[in-house]
C-alpha cells in the first residue's frame, strides 16, 4: 500500500512538473503516464474523470488527479495523488515569488511586466473566446453572460453570488424545458 | 496577515470557481479588493503570466504566487492547500456516485448555467486587465489609449489567433516575445 502511495506520489509529482500552462495541456500527459505507462486507468476512465473534473469546481488537473488516485488507493490514494500535482509548482514558484519579489524595482523588470501584461490581455481574451465557445450554447445563454459580465463590471459583489446565481439560473431553464417537453 | 482567514479565502476560490485556472481570476480581484496587504489588483496580471510561464496547473500556481506574497512560504503552503481541498472533497464525493452524477438532468442543467458565467467572469477580469494597460482612464483624447501597448496586443492577437505556423506555439513563448518588446521599446 505505502509502495502503491509512493509510486503515486512520484508519478503525479511528474505530470506536475511536466504540465506547462494548464489543466488542458495535462491530458496528453496523463495518458502516457497513466494509461500507457503504468496501466492504472483506461482510456475511456481518463475521458470521463477530465471532462468532470472540468464541470466540477476547483482546478481541472487537481480534480484529475483525485479522481486517478482515489480509483488506485481509495481516499489516501487521491489525497495522495493531488499532493504529488500541487508539490513541484509550490517549490517552484515559492523561489520565483521570492527572487521577482526581491528586483520588482528595477526599471528593466517593470518594463518587461508592462509589455508581458499586454500578453496577458491577449490570452486571457483568448481562453474566453475558447471557453465562451462551448460554454454559450444558445440564447439563455447569452443572457447569463450577459448578466453576469454587466454585474461583475459595475457591481460590487462577491463572485461566489454570480456562481450560486447561474447555477440556480440553469436549474430553473432546465426545468421548465423539461416540461416544456414532457 | 492571518493563516486562517487566508486559507478560507482559497478554500472558498477552489469551492467556487468552475472551468479550471482561469476561473480563480474574479476571486483573487475580490481577494485583492478586500485584503489589500496581501497583494493588489496590479500585482495579478503578473502572476498570471508567471504561471503560465511556469510548470504545473495555472490555477494552482497562481495560488501558491499570492498565498506566497501575502504571508511567504508558509503563505504560499496555506493558500495552495486552501485551494485543493474543497477539489479534493467533492471528487471523493463525485466519485462514490460517478455513474448517476454523469446522467443526472439537474447536475446538467446547473452546469449548463454555470459555464456562461464562468466564461462571463474570466472576460471581467480580462478587462480589468485591459483597463490598467492598454488605455488610461482619467486621460482626454487620443492620449487615451496607449498606443505602444495597443500596437503590440494587436499583433500578438493576429499571431496567436490567425498566423497558422505561430498560432500552436506555446504562450511562454509569446510573454517571453512580450517581455522584451517591453524592455527594449521601455514600456
Amino acid at each position: 500500500m505505502l509502495k502503491k502511495l509512493f509510486a503515486l506520489f512520484l508519478t503525479f509529482a511528474k505530470v506536475g512538473v511536466m504540465t506547462f500552462g494548464g489543466g488542458y495541456a495535462m491530458l496528453p500527459i496523463l495518458q502516457r503516464e497513466v494509461v500507457e505507462k503504468k496501466g492504472w486507468v483506461t482510456e475511456e476512465e481518463l475521458a470521463d474523470y477530465f471532462a468532470i473534473g472540468q464541470c466540477t469546481p476547483g482546478v481541472i488537473a487537481v480534480n484529475t488527479a483525485t479522481f486517478v488516485g482515489q480509483k488506485l488507493a481509495g481516499v489516501a490514494g487521491g489525497i495522495v495523488a493531488t499532493l504529488g500535482v500541487v508539490f513541484p509548482p509550490l517549490v517552484i514558484i515559492s523561489a520565483l515569488a521570492e527572487v521577482i519579489t526581491r528586483y520588482a524595482h528595477l526599471p528593466w523588470v517593470q518594463h518587461a511586466f508592462a509589455g508581458i501584461r499586454v500578453c496577458v490581455c491577449v490570452l486571457i481574451f483568448n481562453a474566453v473566446l475558447k471557453l465562451g465557445r462551448s460554454a454559450i450554447k444558445d440564447v439563455c445563454g447569452w443572457v447569463i453572460f450577459a448578466a453576469v459580465l454587466g454585474a461583475s463590471l459595475f457591481l460590487n459583489l462577491s463572485p461566489v453570488l454570480y456562481v450560486l446565481a447561474a447555477g440556480v439560473a440553469g436549474a430553473v431553464i432546465g426545468a421548465v424545458r423539461g416540461r416544456r417537453t414532457a | 496577515m492571518n493563516y486562517l482567514t487566508l486559507f478560507f479565502e482559497f478554500f472558498k476560490t477552489g469551492l467556487f470557481a468552475v472551468g479550471g485556472g482561469m476561473a480563480t481570476l474574479p476571486f483573487l480581484y475580490d481577494m485583492a479588493e478586500r485584503h489589500p496587504d496581501w497583494f493588489t489588483g496590479g500585482e495579478i496580471a503578473d502572476m498570471l503570466a508567471v504561471s503560465e510561464s511556469t510548470p504545473g496547473p495555472i490555477g494552482v500556481n497562481m495560488a501558491t504566487f499570492a498565498g506566497y506574497k501575502a504571508g511567504g512560504i508558509g503563505g504560499a503552503v496555506v493558500a495552495t492547500l486552501g485551494l485543493i481541498v474543497p477539489s479534493v472533497i467533492v471528487i471523493l464525493l463525485v466519485a462514490l456516485f460517478l455513474k448517476s452524477f454523469r446522467n443526472n438532468p439537474v447536475v446538467e442543467s446547473v452546469f449548463y448555467g454555470l459555464r456562461p458565467a464562468s466564461s462571463a467572469m474570466i472576460a471581467a477580469a480580462g478587462l480589468t486587465v485591459v483597463g490598467s494597460t492598454l488605455v488610461h482612464f482619467g486621460n482626454p483624447g487620443w492620449s487615451f489609449f496607449d498606443w505602444k501597448a495597443l500596437l503590440l496586443a494587436a499583433a500578438l492577437l493576429v499571431l496567436t489567433r490567425w498566423v497558422k505556423p505561430t498560432k500552436k506555439l506555446h504562450p511562454i513563448l509569446f510573454i517571453l516575445a512580450s517581455a522584451v518588446v517591453g524592455v527594449v521599446f521601455s514600456f
